[in-house]
């Protein structure tokens, strides 16, 4: 385990200086921290009505933004040090795979997760300042929402990374994995929805088996627990699963499919040649 | 041979990539107090080889085993004798003191012996700590790489091509350096100049098309 945290705690200080991580923590930790703190204080505080639209355009951004960066900053962890030999000269010291990859993944998960969170928090601790209630129940499940997402696509990049031997490869792979749970689903499944060959219910489910998908529908559910803004759908949901199963599934559903990706990359890698 | 003093064991081992055989039924022990120059034209399967001793790669076919162990079921066993010089030295981000915590944590060895190894090769490890290794001159990455080898005191040291990045000067210093290693141990050196480790190795193997082809004492 030593090991483990080692390469974990040399992987955060090598991201702590590169490019990436200022642009990453500027971006993701400033936008959304801004974004979060009107959000918070408007509706909470202030009481506006016209919240709803504001944090869909905000989580629109993260839906968006989030899962690319995610995956192009992470995808060339194992496969860019595989083709700069970086990984031939670590990999002969007495460290195992298991240490040496997981260690890796421990420490991108704190480089790419603490920026948002810290940002989350500077907005619940402005909105204390200003003297507004804080919903920390709100708070703590969008944490657990963006830590789900992190690990989710943390898993699908890690994976992408130990299949692919170069790292060029890995990246149109990410730009794939993320057009396609972006947005190709949703355009094959209105098609589908629209020529009416398959169920509604089957639809939403395939729709719901997308870990982005289940971070929308979460986020939607957290700010608007009718969730009118995703029309008749809502209906079928929350008939189906209810709220707190929905939101259950929301956490949970994308953590599992990035757990599971994790670990057959980490099959991949103990299983393939390293070089 | 004494089976005893056996540090790689090479039996039958075969490795393809894509369907095309890069090691053919390669059968090679390496005992301590054998200084191997393995050279061979490009293409010839020497590192190959190495790679499949140190458990980078997973072979077709065959057996290895590296101080008595598996090297891909047992990775952090073989390694523990392993020490080992790429030919060119990767770009490290970490910088060189992060390395050398890295060297002491993994491996066991003092950084305060790495420093000493390298001050041999007149490398000042300490006015260098906070530089990212991969900003470092070549021949300095190279150094520090062959300082960090030394200092582990493994009992299989593997130089792919060690001294391609090092000045003459240098040169002299690391064949020194190995000429004053005081504990029993093997060596192999990946090479194409055979003449500049004379003196150095007891032992000449050359590879061709994925097999040895000449194993010769000198």
């Amino acid at each position: 385990m030593k090991n483990l945290f080692l390469i974990s705690y040399l992987d955060i200080r090598e991201s702590l200086r590169s490019k990436w991580f200022y642009v990453y923590a500027f971006v993701f930790g400033g936008l959304m921290g801004l974004f979060f703190i009107s959000g918070i204080t408007d509706s909470v505080v202030m009481g506006f009505t016209g919240l709803s639209r504001l944090l869909l355009v905000f989580m629109q951004v993260t839906i968006v933004i989030l899962p690319i960066f995610i995956l192009i900053t992470t995808v060339k962890s194992i496969s860019g040090d595989r083709e700069s030999n970086i990984l031939e000269y670590m990999l002969s010291f007495p460290i195992s795979l298991k240490e040496y990859y997981w260690g890796k993944f421990l420490g991108r998960f704190v480089t790419v997760f603490f920026p948002v969170f810290v940002a989350l928090l500077v907005g619940v601790l402005w909105g204390l300042f200003k003297g507004g209630a804080i919903p920390w129940g709100m708070v703590i499940l969008y944490s657990l929402l963006i830590l789900s997402l992190c690990l989710s696509f943390l898993g699908v990049a890690f994976f992408i990374s130990t299949l692919v031997k170069s790292h060029d490869v890995g990246l149109g792979l990410s730009f794939a994995v993320w057009v396609l749970l972006l947005a190709f689903i949703d355009v094959a499944l209105i098609g589908l929805m629209m020529q009416n060959r398959v169920s509604d219910g089957v639809v939403i489910t395939i729709a719901m088996l997308n870990p982005l998908e289940a971070f929308r529908i979460g986020a939607i559910a957290l700010f608007d627990p009718e969730l009118t803004v995703i029309g008749p759908v809502a209906y079928y949901l929350l008939d189906t699963l209810g709220h707190g199963f929905l939101m259950l599934y929301a956490v949970v559903y994308p953590i599992v499919v990035g757990a599971l990706f994790a670990f057959f990359g980490y099959a991949l890698f103990r299983k393939k040649d390293l070089l | 041979m004494e089976t005893s003093t056996v540090i790689v064991d090479v039996e039958n081992v075969r490795k393809r990539f894509q369907g095309a055989t890069v090691l053919d039924n390669v059968n090679l022990q390496i005992s301590l107090g054998d200084r191997v120059a393995m050279m061979g034209p490009n293409g010839a399967g020497k590192t190959t080889l190495v790679r499949c001793i140190l458990g980078f790669y997973h072979i077709d076919g065959g057996r290895i085993q590296v101080a008595g162990h598996d090297p891909v079921k047992e990775r952090v066993e073989v390694l523990k004798s392993v020490g080992f010089i790429p030919q060119l030295p990767p770009p490290v981000k970490l910088t060189v003191a992060e390395l050398l915590r890295f060297v002491e944590r993994s491996s066991g060895t003092s950084a305060e012996m790495i420093a000493q190894k390298a001050r041999e090769m007149e490398l000042d490890v300490v006015k260098h700590s906070q530089k990212p290794f991969f900003k470092l001159s070549g021949g300095m990455k190279q150094k520090l790489l062959i300082a960090i080898a030394l200092a582990r005191r493994s009992r299989l040291l593997v130089f792919d091509e060690p001294t391609a990045s090092l000045d003459p000067r240098a040169r002299e210093h690391f064949y020194e350096m190995l000429q004053a290693i005081d504990y029993e141990h093997a060596a192999i050196y990946i090479t194409h100049r055979a003449e500049e480790l004379a003196g150095l190795v007891n032992r000449e193997i050359y590879m061709d098309l994925g097999k040895v082809v000449d194993d010769e004492r000198v």
